[in-house]
């Protein structure tokens, strides 16, 4: 069961990370667009997010409960040192999540919009870099349990080179992965051209991010390149990726969306996987060569029984709803009907 | 202000914000589903702009108790980390369960808002209950979840160890049922009343008197049996809080010495250092029936029980005299509507009786938060009812206060642009929902 548990672990954060990051993305695309084009661009994201814009945000609040019932040592420790970017995380989510539905069910369409849009943009660039600097500081071993001053224990075991570069790198991924997404839902071939342009800038910017989380990683002293290169599954995870990026290049111009959305999910899951594979099953990296595994710190074997079950029980459940919503919106365009 | 008092502020005004959103959000869609019935089977378009106009106060709420529920979810272990790193795997059960139930929520609210059209009607308006029955499904949950903290269960407590975990037993420990079944019907009271007096207020102002009039009958409907039996419940919760956590109730009757015969205090002001209730009326014997069913029985008091497990008496008492005053007063309002319904219809349009739908509004919801106030100040000084202490739980993170200062801004003002939100799609009612209004009936007009 425990594997199980870990499964859904793993593919909570990886799904938040594809389908919540796209939906990030789209914000961000929004922040980038010439004022020209920006009500466009505005119509077809809402198409294309609209109906499922909730759901993309559950997977996280299944990583987060699967966290405190399975793994509740890992869940109170990055609770405690990572207070602050979570923090800040939880109000990108807020301020974003409310912002977007504010702006759609005003009746009243007014000077209000200016200040939802602004919300809306600005979260959606600051939440994924937030998302993104937990996700390196929880890698990147600079949390120290014995520190005893407040700088050390709650400032530094986030605010580093390393992940403030992972932050960047996952906004750029986010943008990358909504304008892969956009290409497709555009009608008109303006768009189209539009999103295949941001793709190709977002792309340039994730592959410099990129670059510059190798160049912080030895700055910090995170053993990064050993992970991804010191072990024959990350090898190939990155092999992989890159070849999906030269092939989503080559394919870019071409159209069909469908082969550059998998292409595109791919090459962000195989980075994940190759980060994840390298120190699994240690989850949270601490100061000084410590850490928590998802084998040590697990929960007693009856709560991770049962919360296996109630994860199988749930998919049962949601996945056939979940695919039939993604099929049902995605067979027509929202607009032939009322709303 | 300490750490442990902002950590204390925080989480009571995260949930306080919280519960509202998710009340409405779990008896809205029956309201809907009732009106989408009706529209189905009568084709009368009336119904389908109410279910819409509903459907959309629906999405913005839906939306802010998402996200104040994903605040929350994070702030259990950024204010209380040691609590949930031993909680955490006995109470996880309701958690993960509701994990799912929000998940079809969220699945189900996709298919139906932007649904219109599209799929066969019936399917349409099914996804609409299935909304409603996971949002109870949640509540449900998470209230267990909350009750396993009044009456820890599903696990053996040896020094300072948690041992032989059973997170089903956790789940269905004595208090659930109590203050769940209280819960749920505290969510439909409050939201069936704040709905109807907004109806109402329309209808008194004589604006789409016939729309109006449609949406005001089923939420008082839904309102009114709620609030009647809501008392019933609130004893069954009392009874069964005299059992497993005297001092709660001690606390919440400002009861300080044991007595046999128990006097029920009505208001008053307890005084902690004297011992004492000032200026408040007594009924002999009427605390020992309502904890105990019997009029003579002893009913513990404060005095039994040590120093420093005492909870605050004032707040508890003052909170629950709140909670049982307002309760009275929504089931008065009841009685006499049912009344109206049954054998009074000229009451029914009548400007008082309305006015008193009016007046209701913030009632349900004030009781609400009163509720909480008496459960959880009740439970103080402990988290985990007997076990461990709220300040041993608290997070060893310095400057919590100037977290607390940052939320209370941003909920203070998610609250007012909620509000002002709501105000707008009530305003655009007429242009936007109700573009010609039927010819008024005669007697809908007093
Ligand atoms: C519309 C809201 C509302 C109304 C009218 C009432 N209550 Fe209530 N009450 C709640 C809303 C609520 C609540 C907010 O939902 C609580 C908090 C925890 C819970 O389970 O329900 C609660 C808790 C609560 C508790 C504590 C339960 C515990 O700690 O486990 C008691 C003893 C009562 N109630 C009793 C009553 C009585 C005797 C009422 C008589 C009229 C009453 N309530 C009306
Ligand atoms: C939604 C309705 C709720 C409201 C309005 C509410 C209100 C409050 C209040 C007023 C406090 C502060 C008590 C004090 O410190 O004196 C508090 C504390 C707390 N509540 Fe609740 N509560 C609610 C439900 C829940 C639920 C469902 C849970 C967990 C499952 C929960 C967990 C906690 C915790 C962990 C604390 C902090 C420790 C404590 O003070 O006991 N609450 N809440
Ligand atoms: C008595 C207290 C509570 C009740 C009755 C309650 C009930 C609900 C309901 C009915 C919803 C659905 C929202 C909607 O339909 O608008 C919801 C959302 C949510 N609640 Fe609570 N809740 C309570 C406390 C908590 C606590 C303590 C937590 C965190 C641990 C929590 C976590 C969540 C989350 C994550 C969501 C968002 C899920 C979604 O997208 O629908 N809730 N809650």
């Amino acid at each position: 069961m425990l594997y199980v548990v870990i499964t859904f672990l793993c593919l909570g954060i990886l799904l938040y990370f594809l389908l919540g990051g796209a939906d990030f993305g789209a914000g961000i695309i929004e922040l980038f667009t010439h004022r020209r084009n920006i009500r466009r661009t505005r119509t077809t994201m809402y198409h294309a997010i609209g109906p499922i814009w909730e759901a993309n945000h559950m997977w996280l609040i299944i990583a987060i409960v699967i966290l405190f019932v399975g793994f509740p040592r890992i869940y109170a420790t990055m609770s405690v040192y990572l207070h602050i970017p979570l923090l800040l995380l939880l109000i990108g989510i807020i301020a974003r999540g409310t912002a977007f539905v504010f702006r759609h069910y005003d009746a009243v369409v007014d000077e209000m919009q200016v200040v939802y849009n602004n919300i809306f943009v600005y979260s959606s660039f600051l939440t994924p870099l937030f998302l993104g600097i937990i996700a390196g500081s929880v890698v990147s071993g600079h949390i120290d349990v014995q520190a005893d001053n407040f700088l050390d224990a709650y400032v530094f075991s986030w605010l580093h080179w390393f992940s403030v570069a992972v932050g960047f790198f996952t906004v750029a991924l986010c943008g990358f992965l909504a304008a892969i997404y956009l290409i497709g839902e555009a009608e008109e071939e303006q768009d189209r051209r539009r999103f295949i342009e941001k793709a190709k800038i977002l792309n340039l910017v994730a592959v410099i991010c990129g670059a510059l989380v190798f160049v912080s990683a030895q700055v910090e002293g995170v053993p990064l390149v050993n992970w991804l290169f010191g072990n024959a599954v990350s090898f190939t995870a990155i092999v992989a990726a890159t070849l999906s990026l030269l092939l989503l290049w080559v394919l870019l111009g071409r159209g069909q969306s469908k082969v550059l959305r998998f292409l595109a999910g791919f090459q962000v899951t195989m980075i994940l996987v190759a980060i994840g594979y390298a120190h699994f099953p240690n989850f949270l990296l601490l100061r000084g060569g410590d850490h928590l595994s998802l084998f040590e710190a697990q929960a007693p074997a009856s709560t991770i029984n049962a919360l296996g079950w109630a994860l199988v029980l749930g998919s049962v459940l949601i996945l056939p709803a979940l695919f039939y919503l993604f099929y049902s919106f995605q067979k027509k365009p929202l607009h032939d009907y009322e709303v | 202000m300490d750490d442990l008092f902002a950590a204390r502020s925080q989480m009571a005004l995260s949930l306080g914000f919280h519960i509202i959103y998710a009340c409405i959000g779990m008896v809205m869609p029956f309201f809907m589903a009732v009106s989408h019935y009706r529209y189905l089977t009568s084709h009368q378009d009336v119904y389908k702009r109410l279910t819409k106009a509903w459907s959309k106060g629906v999405a913005i709420f839906f939306a802010t108790g998402a996200v104040s529920g994903t605040m929350l979810s994070f702030e259990l272990g950024l204010l209380w980390p040691k609590f949930m790193e031993h909680a955490g795997p006995i109470f996880g059960m309701p958690f993960s369960l509701e994990g799912t139930a929000f998940f079809i929520e969220a699945i189900a609210l996709g298919f139906f808002l932007y649904g219109w059209g599209r799929f066969n009607p019936w399917f349409h308006w099914f996804t609409g209950v299935v909304v409603g029955l996971s949002g109870l499904a949640s509540g449900i949950l998470v209230v267990s979840a909350n009750a396993w903290m009044n009456s820890p269960a599903g696990f053996d407590y040896v020094n300072g160890q948690y041992l032989n975990i059973d997170p089903i037993k956790a789940m269905f420990n004595d208090a659930w049922f109590s203050q769940a079944l209280h819960m749920t019907l505290a969510a439909f009271a409050a939201t069936g009343f704040a709905v109807a007096g907004l109806h109402a207020l329309m209808i008194l102002r004589k604006k789409n008197v016939v729309f109006h009039a449609k949406a005001f009958k089923i939420a008082a409907i839904f309102g009114a049996v709620a609030a009647i039996l809501q008392p019933i419940s609130g004893d069954i919760s009392a009874k069964d809080v005299a059992q497993r956590q005297p001092a709660k109730l001690a606390a919440m009757e400002a009861h300080f010495h044991t007595e046999k015969a128990a006097p029920l205090v009505l208001g008053g002001l307890p005084d902690e250092d004297k011992k004492e209730v000032n200026y408040a009326i007594k009924i002999p014997g009427m605390l020992s029936f309502l904890a105990h069913g019997n009029f003579e029985q002893e009913v513990t008091g404060l005095d039994q029980i040590p120093e420093e497990n005492h909870p605050p008496v004032l707040v508890t008492h003052i909170a629950f005299q709140i909670m049982v005053g307002l309760g009275m007063f929504l089931m008065l309002v009841s009685f006499l509507y049912l009344l109206a319904l049954w054998k009074k219809k000229n009451w029914l349009y009548s400007t008082w009786l309305l006015r008193l739908f009016v007046m209701a509004i913030p009632l349900g919801f004030i009781a609400i938060e009163a509720g909480w106030t008496v459960t959880e100040v009740g439970r103080q000084p402990w988290i985990l009812n007997g076990i461990m202490r709220t300040k041993d739980a608290v997070t060893p993170m310095p400057g919590i206060a100037y977290s607390f200062y940052l939320f209370a801004a941003i909920y203070v003002s998610l609250s007012l642009v909620v509000a002002y939100l709501l105000y707008r799609q009530i305003k655009a009612v007429p242009t936007l929902y109700d573009v010609t209004p039927a010819p008024e009936p005669a007697h809908a007009t007093h």
